[in-house]
């Protein structure tokens, strides 16, 4: 299994996810001007600031040329994890239902947090159950999820909704306390946690570790 | 070339905590008996074909999921 990690001018943790990715496979870096995903065999947008945040987070990002061959790919099953500000991009590439508000806090914080998982077969948790917590850092200004009530009914009938934040841990003030989502098919996931962050036990956890292990098990 | 502004606001009904703040800051300054407080942004451009904003806005200005525009001219 080849990860592919894309770093656009602006991304900040695009080395970690390098670094996660090449514990369970082989990893390379995709340049956000390069309309070329270099025979990967799984996506992943990292976390970081992509052309500054202007405008509003992830809007610049989505047009960048990388991503139409993200958007082909994943419309062809491709497996795609967005991380993030990467979680920011592939909403607002239309991959991912609903956007990303401002903390209701407004302020920008770094916490672990705990998350529930409440779909283990999406590509990316099919390395664990439902109902296992798994123990994360979160740190954003805009990760308050949000998707209109009649979508949200939508997403837990469909069983998209990936992840939740454990009770107690919704900081951000997501809906319906959700910290993960993923498209219809669940090849592509998006949450705002960074699971690359969590992948040795020496930093607190390595609990994230599983969702690059779910990729890394699904048949290239 | 024609100059446009373009208003964008948080839709109806989502959580606005930029508004909610300044209307808590300003009785604090003593200004009182305000309310509904929404905080957005302006973008102003000069534009050839002004047909073409309403494309613009749905594409890349606004994100439609969350926020209402209006364009001006």
């Amino acid at each position: 299994m080849k990860f592919g990690v894309v770093r656009f001018p602006g991304t900040c943790d695009e080395v970690d996810a390098y670094l996660a990715a090449s514990r369970v496979g082989d990893a390379e870096i995709l340049w956000h001007a390069d309309p070329d995903l270099k025979g990967v065999d799984a996506v992943i947008v990292p976390g970081g600031f992509s052309y500054g945040d202007h405008l509003r987070v992830g809007a610049i990002a989505r047009f960048a040329p990388v991503m139409a061959e993200v958007e082909r790919f994943a419309a062809g099953g491709g497996l795609v994890l967005g991380i993030c500000n990467g979680f920011q991009v592939l909403c607002e590439a239309g991959l991912l239902p609903g956007a990303l508000l401002p903390n209701t806090s407004l302020k920008f914080t770094c916490r672990q947090v705990d998350l529930e998982v409440v779909n283990a077969s999406t590509s990316w948790t099919n390395a664990t159950a439902v109902g296992d917590t798994l123990s994360i850092p979160a740190k954003h200004t805009t990760g308050r999820y949000y998707a209109s009530d009649a979508t949200l009914d939508e997403l837990e009938a469909n069983g998209q909704v990936v992840l939740r934040y454990a009770a107690g841990h919704n900081f951000n003030g997501s809906v319906r306390d959700i910290a993960g989502v993923s498209n219809k098919a669940g090849n592509v996931v998006g949450l705002m946690p960074h699971p690359e962050h969590a992948v040795d036990p020496l930093t607190g956890s390595a609990d994230g570790l599983k969702l690059f292990a779910s990729a890394a098990a699904v048949p290239a | 070339m024609s100059r446009v502004r373009v208003l964008i606001r948080p839709k109806a009904g989502i959580l606005d905590p930029q508004g909610q703040t300044v209307e808590r800051a300003l009785p604090a300054l003593g200004f009182e008996g305000v309310t509904n407080v929404h905080v957005g942004r302006l973008v102003e451009l000069d534009v050839e074909d002004p047909s073409q904003l309403p494309a613009m806005c749905e594409k890349l200005l606004a994100n439609p999921l969350i926020e209402d525009y209006e364009i001006q001219s």
